[in-house]
């Protein structure tokens, strides 16, 4: 029995020192294979009194199913080293950059514009769009700005050689608006507009946002409600607003909005007002019926409130290095 | 307007400082840009009498003084031309810095010790005065820290005005302002009328009422001339603003500033016969104040006498009958023009003037005496004279009176959207001198005289909002709009074509829609000119035609900034002359120039072509999922180079570009590398194609690929093109997967490799099947383009 034991010692051995399958599937021939050493001792059985062959059996039954486990075992541990050793010729340095091409980004002006929009659609406007090449009926005398009217001197208008003008302010898309849909009415107009001013504060072309609410029994109130959860929203936090008396032939009552700054000092971001009796009246609309309000917003401003932008002109030089800053 | 805090307590009790007084009136709608000191530190500096005068040893150009400052004589150089003995003027003592932060030493001036410093206007930034020594008035006691002879300790408030409150375009407007809106006292100085000493008046004659329905006049005779105006008065107009000249003009400078009624001060012995206010004659002249010369036409009011037009009423005086420090006999003109008459008016001539800018905007049509009797009493005080009686000439029926304003109070709580007590509504009414009735349902309200901006029910809405003040008034949300607008899917979102562009590397940018109409020439020589009139500036002259010069500028630019890859793009409309007027195309184009892929280890470092670009074109058509209706082809384009340019129509009409940029252009932007642009109309891509579900076959797809030789000028697309026509209903999609030019297919001659996908719905393709198909499609193409087929091979794919 002893060399049993002995023969399955030095068969697990050779298991062992086994350093690939193919030396494992030579120790399993010369263990276990027709000729080998445990096979032999099976057919040597034979030679053994009847009564002493049962146990010898099962001796070397159990012995080479000891050795099968432990070929098995080494197999499993072979393959895995094997895969191991494969997958790691496979590394690669995860930390290189990707291949491709990057993204772009959109300017700040569109960047802060889609926000703005977006705001606003939640409260159920509608963006609306018109020309930025007017008549003086839509940018001035439909808007209660009569031929002469000081205020138009507050519009440094651009006029085409052939009398037309181009819009000084997004509030002609009120008019064709209201003319072509009546009351009531929400709508948005985003656009470029246009002032030949030229300074550090100052470009001859600007983007606006205009506002429009026409219906039964609007308010002042309303449109201090509305303004003060867009500033909020857009901001990100409770905005403090200061409404101050103004002026625009357009609205009446009128205001200038504007917001606390977290370094505390007032910026204007806006005006507005409730729609003059007049404008109604000449987009068909009856006064007496309906009321409404209005408001404008320098979106160029706001995104350099927004963002931190210190020069007005930055938005219009386009320098990479600037807008990639808004990647 | 410049209005300072210390002339404003005159006429309002005001016990708040000047910071606090700004914001105050910002709130009420006044808005003040700034609060101005009135001077720099001025310590040390003094009014001293020069007593002695001598001539300086050494220096022609100097001389040397003797001043009394109160305590002690002092000698010091001077240079000034003015310096004369008994001129009180101001002395910088020695250890005084000036405002300009100049230390006043003492030190010698070509062997004379100077004590201290005889000052200029300019050198105590008082005023742009550097030609001589500021002079005081005699009154002056030395040793009088200039600073309180000249009550420094002021503010000026910069009010930036809106147009329609031309009554505050005085002191007694923002004071009224002040005094409504703070609940504050008036106390209007008592005007005494001054009583005529001579009977003399001169005759005005008002033959356009309507224009000037009322003129107040009177002359004033025996004025001493030579004088100056005090020393307070010319501090207050020059902390207005306006530049102290001479006792007449000062005068009617100061009574405008403070009752906002403009004056004018003719000299009489100039005047003709009698004054007449008529409409101007077409091409009659005038010689104005200031010097121009201007040709007047029918709708300009003129003041005349009988030698023809002597001012442009409202506006400016002429300078046949202007005072100067000589005159001794003047006729001074108070009078109310409408502003209807006068808007525009200054305009026209390129003037804009003190006058002009309070008659547009509606002068007080009641105040004419009590500005004459101001002016009468302030100049007899300074260069005595004896007055005349005033006469007004008047047409009461042409003379503005307010109208009654129906205020509802309903109406008002709706338009505010806030309860109001009756009582508040008309206290704040009251306050602004206007004078609520209360009727049925509400008040029939009169505005004061000097408003011209209260007509309509809403006017007076902003009044009592005002006065509640725009902060008290609650926010409140309005009604939810409940109807939605369509999520439409049959339009491409033009933020679609954006974000598409931003994912495939581009940049957007916003240039200006105006550009140089040379540039716009060269890149569009058939895009016409919408030329601007008022251009900003010459090389911003013409609205654009298309976007590619803006591109090209950027890319120009940013390439002197060493970006060695660049792909932008802009959306934004194109400018064209249509016949009714101009047409506006919302385009989107496109530049992509030098490096492809960015710097990297694995990605090579070839330039951006224009295949690369067309992709991000083919991206954009298939935005709208009707991509095959668009066609790109070649075709020339002044901007591209002509074998790199094509053509994008749509059912036939043209809707883009797509090409590399003309060489000649290139060198002209000076790109060292060969840019790519794209530019397509937005509106070819705003029809969309709402998806339909078909459902995907089970069967599988077999794969037959076809290389044919034809003629190098073949486009491949018109390959395409045949083979899909020829395939049947089986072909599921196609690819061009190789071209091939050289050896073994002759001269001019390429190789193009097609894979033909084919699948049917119901069953499995067989070979037979597909292999119809192909010489189906071989035969065609040899019909066709005589088109040799190189290659057939078969491969049953997955």
């Amino acid at each position: 029995m002893s060399s049993i034991a002995q023969l399955l010692e030095q068969a697990e051995a050779a298991v062992d020192s086994a350093q690939d399958l193919e030396q494992l599937d030579r120790v399993r021939v010369e263990f276990l294979g027709r000729k080998g050493a445990f096979t032999v001792r099976l057919r040597e059985l034979g030679a053994l009194p009847p009564e002493e062959r049962p146990a010898a059996g099962q001796a070397i039954n159990e012995a080479k199913q000891a050795l099968v486990r432990s070929i098995e075992t080494r197999r499993a541990a072979l393959d895995a080293a094997r895969i191991d050793a494969e997958l790691a010729a496979q590394t690669i340095d995860v930390t290189l950059p990707g291949r491709g091409q990057p993204p772009g980004q959109l300017h700040p002006v569109t960047r802060t514009l889609r926000r703005m929009v977006g705001i606003l659609r939640q409260a159920g406007f509608e963006v609306h769009t018109g020309p930025e090449v007017e008549d003086d009926f839509h940018n001035f005398t439909a808007l209660n700005i009569p031929e002469n009217h000081p205020a138009r001197a507050m519009h440094d208008t651009f006029y085409l050689e052939s009398g037309l003008l181009l819009r000084t302010h997004t509030s002609p898309v009120q008019i064709r608006s209201m003319l072509a849909h009546g009351a009531p009415i929400r709508i948005i107009v985003p656009g470029r507009v246009y002032r030949c001013d030229s300074d550090l504060t100052h470009t001859p072309m600007f983007t606006q946002i205009e506002g429009l609410a026409v219906d039964r029994d609007i308010s002042f109130a309303n449109l201090k409600s509305l303004l003060y959860e867009f500033v909020s929203s857009f901001f990100e936090r409770d905005a403090k607003l200061r409404f101050r008396p103004s002026y625009f032939p357009f609205t009446e009552p009128s205001a200038e909005v504007d917001v606390l700054s977290e370094s505390g000092d007032w910026l204007e971001i806006l005006g507005c007002g409730m729609v003059h009796p007049n404008v109604l009246r000449n987009c068909g609309v009856d006064p007496a019926r309906f009321s409404g309000y209005a408001f404008g917003m320098g979106v160029d401003r706001l995104a350099m409130l927004r963002y931190g932008v210190k020069d007005l002109r930055s938005f219009f030089d386009n320098d990479t290095r600037f807008l990639r800053q808004f990647a | 307007m410049r209005v300072n805090v210390q002339w404003l307590r005159d006429w309002v009790d005001l016990e708040t400082d000047a910071q606090t007084l700004a914001d105050e009136l910002t709130t009420a709608g006044l808005e003040v840009d700034a609060v101005l000191p009135v001077a720099g530190p001025l310590d040390g500096v003094v009014a001293s009498r020069i007593v002695e005068l001598g001539a300086h040893p050494q220096a022609d150009r100097l001389s040397v003084c003797v001043v009394d400052d109160g305590e002690a004589r002092h000698e010091v150089v001077c240079g000034a031309p003015n310096a004369a003995v008994g001129l009180t003027v101001p002395y910088a003592r020695v250890g005084t810095r000036l405002p300009g932060g100049q230390l006043v030493e003492a030190a010698e001036f070509r062997g004379v010790m100077s004590d201290g410093m005889l000052c200029s206007g300019r050198e105590l930034e008082l005023s742009d005065d550097a030609s001589g020594l500021m002079v005081l008035d005699a009154q002056a006691p030395p040793g009088t820290p200039l600073a309180d002879w000249l009550a420094l300790d002021d503010a000026v408030l910069d009010i930036d005005l809106t147009p329609n409150r031309g009554d505050c375009f005085s002191v007694i407007g923002v004071a009224r302002e002040i005094a409504a809106f703070g609940k504050r006292e008036m106390h209007a100085p008592v005007l005494e009328p001054v009583p005529p000493r001579i009977d003399a008046t001169f005759s005005v004659e008002l033959e356009n009422a309507s224009a000037c329905p009322r003129f107040a006049g009177r002359v004033i005779r025996g004025l001493e001339t030579g004088g100056r105006s005090p020393d307070w008065m010319q501090e207050r107009l020059r902390r207005a603003g306006l530049r102290p000249i001479h006792p007449v003009v000062d005068v009617t400078n100061y009574v405008m500033l403070e009752l906002g009624q403009p004056l004018h001060a003719y000299r009489l012995d100039k005047l003709s016969g009698r004054i007449i206010v008529r409409s101007a004659k077409s091409g009659e002249p005038l010689t104005l104040l200031d010097g121009n010369e201007v040709e007047l036409d029918e709708g300009t009011l003129v003041i005349a006498d009988e030698s023809g037009a002597i001012g442009l009423a409202g506006i400016m005086g002429g300078a046949g009958t202007g005072v100067d420090e000589n005159t001794e006999h003047v006729f001074l003109e108070s009078a109310f023009f409408a502003p209807e008459a006068i808007i525009g008016r200054a305009r026209r001539h390129g003037l804009q003037t003190d006058a002009s800018t309070r008659f547009e905007r509606g002068v007080d049509p009641s105040g004419q005496e009590r500005a004459i009797e101001r002016a009468t009493e302030l100049l007899v005080a300074i260069c005595g004279g004896e007055a005349g009686p005033v006469s007004v000439a008047e047409s009461v029926p042409d003379v503005p009176k307010p109208a009654p304003v129906r205020l509802r109070r309903r109406r008002l709580e709706m338009l505010l959207g806030m309860e109001l007590e009756p009582a508040a509504v008309e206290a704040a009414l009251r306050r602004l001198e206007m004078d609520p009735r209360r009727n049925d349902d509400g008040w029939s309200v009169r505005p004061p005289p000097f408003r011209f901006d209260i007509a309509i029910e809403e006017d007076l809405v902003e009044e009592v909002g005002r006065m509640v003040g725009y902060d008290n008034v609650p926010a409140r949300p309005g009604a939810s709009p409940t109807r939605l607008g369509t999520a439409t899917e049959k339009h491409v979102d033009a933020d679609a074509v954006s974000d598409l562009l931003v994912a495939r590397g581009y940049s957007e940018v916003i240039t200006y829609s105006f550009i140089d109409e040379l540039t716009q020439q060269e890149v569009d020589p058939e895009g016409g000119t919408v030329r601007l009139a008022n251009p900003i500036a010459s090389d911003m002259n013409v609205m654009r035609s298309t976007l590619w010069p803006g591109l090209l500028d950027v890319a120009a630019r940013n390439m002197a900034r060493q970006q060695p890859g660049q792909r932008v793009f802009e959306i934004g409309a194109r400018f064209a002359e249509a016949a009714d007027g101009i047409r506006e195309t919302a385009t989107v184009a496109g530049l992509a120039l030098g490096r492809h892929w960015p710097e990297h280890w694995d990605l090579d470092a070839r330039d951006v072509d224009f295949f690369d670009v067309k992709a991000d074109v083919e991206a954009l058509l298939k935005l709208t999922r009707l991509n095959a209706q668009f066609r790109i082809e070649a075709d020339r384009n002044p901007a591209l180079h002509p074998g790199q340019s094509a053509r994008i129509t749509s059912q036939h009409r043209t809707v883009g570009w797509l090409g590399s940029l003309h060489p000649g252009l290139q060198q002209r932007f000076e790109l060292r590398k060969r840019a790519i642009l794209f530019s397509l109309e937005l509106d070819a891509l705003l029809d969309a194609d709402v998806p339909v579900s078909r459902g995907i076959s089970k069967f599988p797809a077999v794969r037959r690929d076809i290389a044919v030789v034809v003629d190098e000028d073949l486009a491949v697309q018109s390959l395409v093109e045949l083979v899909r026509a020829n395939a049947g209903a089986s072909l599921e999609s196609m690819v061009v997967f190789d071209l091939y030019r050289g050896e073994g297919i002759g001269e001019n001659r390429k190789s193009i490799g097609m894979g033909l996908i084919l699948r049917d719905k119901s069953r499995t393709l067989t070979d037979g099947d597909a292999d119809r198909t192909v010489q189906s499609v071989a035969r065609s193409l040899e019909q066709e383009f005589g088109a040799r087929i190189r290659t057939q091979q078969t491969d049953t794919g997955s």
